[in-house]
């Protein structure tokens, strides 16, 4: 089973563009961890993102696609980074959660990622060509 | 340059209703168009936050709380990965989507050398090799 | 939005559509160079009017419509002077509009004209740099500036490149086709080489800027997954595909702090991209299932798999790596493979084996100026006690070197066995 771990740090939703991650021991403590992963062999992928001030939001509810550049004064909640790991049950991709070492303003959400066989089962056949096709 | 996109959740897709045949198969026509041209590293769906747990962190402190989410407008139901040469064109990617409503958030993935430890220019200059590599070079 | 937004979404707009509209261009105008223009003059047109009115709900058709019709006013124009091409503006003319967007892509005719352009522009008439530079400005929709940017040539040398290679292609009359039975082959290991070729100089270059060089790693990859997706049946874009993926894995890890190469061995695996080679992995696979085992880039992805396996470097499975070797020496003989076997086998089964191979290698006229032979032939001798040949085989490699700091190191590594120390490695 596939999770994904959604790091959400409180205050990212204001950080200024070009925002890094400074705190060296916290780096380092962030690519322990990460290796940890590696590993043990669970890791699918992982990455940091920029804040949502140097991101673009695209809305489809007017029945045109309409833009708009960060920041976004309304969000209360922004994604950090991701990762995504292959586990065999959905507590071992909490107990992995938990080990992380996240800091005090920082959440992380995890969810079970969609597979083929989520799907109804008359949508299977497609799905699984576009998976070889993506090479999964 | 890297870009996730990722797409808001809506009532719907918390509840965990399926979308339409039609509305599968545009997604999977517009999936489609992405992987032959290049663009497309990843793209999967998520299980609505139901199902989901949250974890907070204080120092050694681990607190966990169970899903749903309420905040439905901040919560993520999927994402793509795509490389592009930049934010323009992710949008314009995003723009052909057949989003009939919710929205999509653009950000750039940290590269490697948004770190500022990759080399300088002058340092690489030093350190040109050759084409063929041996078996236990980089 | 302002002029320079949509100046920015413009050129997105163009990236996108660009090898489309040249390739549908191509077909109907039967000359890469010719389609080529039409494009752009579509793009000059887009630069002067979407700013004024938008860019358009369709793109695409726009771009297409406007291309069309400046193929239609030059055949035109050149009426009098040629029956062919009035035949072909009014086939032009009469052909239905291509349907742009999403249905284009699907439609099989877009397939075989991307596969056409792409076959063209790596035609075995033209030299490599001129395919390289002609790939990226068709099928990238790159720049000659930015073609001039990664390469490290001046930008009338690329220029001039492009301009004589479509000059080329057309007094030869290269048909603009895909082609069939056992042309493919010879053929498509041209195209793979082309884009192999573009990724390398991305992935070994060390010199220049360092944000264009990446580019050029990104472009070929991107290149190799449309190819996949135009291809699938072949095996070895598969290969080549994982053998980017996996190689493009370790970007992350394969220069220090101080710009210092790290070696395979010494590269902290964490930082390799996990996405990447799992992409890899499975590129791999789909050759294999497709029964290209013994091919030129799926044993050399098969190879960078075993490395990307490996949670550390004293995982590695050096007994498979070194048969591997052995069916890509038999496959594709050369001396510079032959040498890579002899570094898996002496991983494998210690120096001695790998000595008796290198040993062979010895007096070969292709690596008689190639510093690796000596410079591994003295680690094996280094490693069996025998620091006195080994001395004499570094300071060879030392003065075979055109590097300052590989001099420097083969030096250190002389002197140590001078010593009768083992050398660092």
């Amino acid at each position: 089973m596939r999770f994904m771990m959604l790091m959400i740090p409180a205050g990212y939703e204001s950080a200024a563009p070009g925002t890094m991650p400074d705190d060296t021991e916290q780096v380092d403590a962030m690519m322990a961890y990460n290796r940890s992963l590696q590993e043990a062999g669970v890791l699918v992928a992982c990455d940091g993102l920029h804040p949502p001030s140097m991101g673009a939001r695209v809305r489809f509810d007017t029945g045109r696609p309409v833009v708009t550049d960060g920041p976004f004064a309304e969000a209360k909640e922004v994604l950090g980074g991701y990762w995504v790991i292959n586990v065999a049950s959905r507590d071992e991709a909490i107990e992995w959660a938990k080990r992380c070492p996240g800091a005090v303003n920082e959440t992380i959400e995890v969810r079970q990622v969609m597979e083929t066989d989520d799907f109804p089962q008359e949508m299977q056949t497609s799905l699984a060509d576009f998976e070889a096709m993506q090479n999964r | 340059m890297r870009v996730m996109v990722m797409v808001k959740a809506t009532p719907e897709s918390e509840a965990g209703v399926m979308p339409s045949k039609e509305i599968l198969a545009e997604m999977g026509r517009f999936n489609e168009e992405l992987v032959k041209s290049g663009v497309m590293l990843a793209g999967e769906g998520l299980h609505p936050t139901s199902k989901a747990v949250r974890i907070n962190f204080s120092g050694k402190e681990r607190m966990i709380v169970d899903g749903p989410f309420t905040e439905t407008k901040e919560l993520i139901a999927g994402f793509w990965i795509l490389q592009v040469k930049s934010m323009e064109e992710a949008v314009e990617w995003m723009k052909r989507s057949p989003f009939q409503e919710s929205a999509v958030e653009l950000r750039p993935i940290f590269e490697i050398d948004d770190f500022g430890d990759a080399a300088t220019p002058e340092i690489r200059e030093q350190n040109d090799r050759l084409r063929q590599q041996t078996e236990g070079r980089g | 939005m302002t002029a320079t937004d949509t100046h920015r979404a413009i050129e997105a707009v163009w990236r996108i559509e660009q090898a489309k509209l040249v390739a549908s261009l191509a077909r109907q105008v039967r000359d890469v160079g010719l389609a080529e223009e039409f494009a752009q003059e579509a793009l000059v047109a887009a630069l002067k009017r979407w700013p004024e009115t938008g860019v358009p709900e369709k793109p695409g058709a726009w771009l297409m419509a406007t291309a069309k019709r400046r193929a239609i006013d030059h055949f035109r124009r050149n009426k009098l002077i040629d029956r062919k091409h009035a035949e072909l503006g009014h086939e032009i003319e009469t052909e239905e509009d291509p349907v742009a967007g999403l249905e284009a892509a699907l439609d099989d005719h877009v397939g075989d004209d991307l596969l056409s352009l792409i076959f063209t522009a790596c035609h075995p008439i033209l030299s490599a740099e001129a395919r390289a530079a002609l790939t990226l400005k068709l099928l990238g929709g790159l720049t000659t500036g930015e073609i001039a940017r990664a390469f490290l040539v001046p930008e009338p040398t690329v220029a001039q490149r492009i301009v004589r290679a479509k000059k080329t292609l057309a007094e030869a009359n290269i048909p603009f086709e895909v082609p069939r039975g056992e042309e493919m082959a010879e053929r498509l290991g041209s195209v793979l080489a082309v884009i192999y070729l573009i990724f390398n100089e991305g992935y070994s270059a060390t010199a220049g800027d360092h944000w264009t060089r990446p580019q050029l790693c990104d472009e070929a990859l991107r290149l190799g997954r449309i190819m996949a997706e135009l291809a699938p049946a072949e095996p070895e874009v598969h290969g080549l595909v994982a053998l980017m993926e996996i190689q493009a894995s370790r970007i992350g890890a394969r220069i220090d702090r101080n710009g210092e190469p790290i070696l395979l061995p010494d590269q902290d695996r964490s930082r390799w991209n996990r996405l990447l080679i799992n992409r890899g992995l499975a590129a791999l696979e789909r050759a294999e299932r497709l029964g290209g085992g013994r091919g030129f880039y799926v044993l050399q992805a098969a190879i960078a798999a075993c490395h990307a396996r490996a949670a550390s470097a004293d995982d590695t499975d050096w007994t498979r790596i070194a048969g591997l070797y052995a069916v890509l020496g038999a496959e594709a003989p050369s001396p510079v493979i032959e040498l890579n076997r002899a570094v898996a086998v002496s991983m494998a089964e210690g120096p001695a084996a790998g000595l008796e191979i290198v040993d062979r290698l010895v007096g070969d006229k292709a690596l008689k100026t190639y510093h690796f032979l000596p410079s591994v032939r003295g680690d094996f001798l280094a490693r069996l006690g025998r620091f006195d040949e080994a001395r004499g085989e570094f300071e060879q490699a030392a003065a075979l070197t055109q590097n300052a700091r590989e001099k420097t190191l083969l030096t250190e590594r002389a002197q140590s066995c001078a010593r009768g120390e083992m050398p660092d490695r």
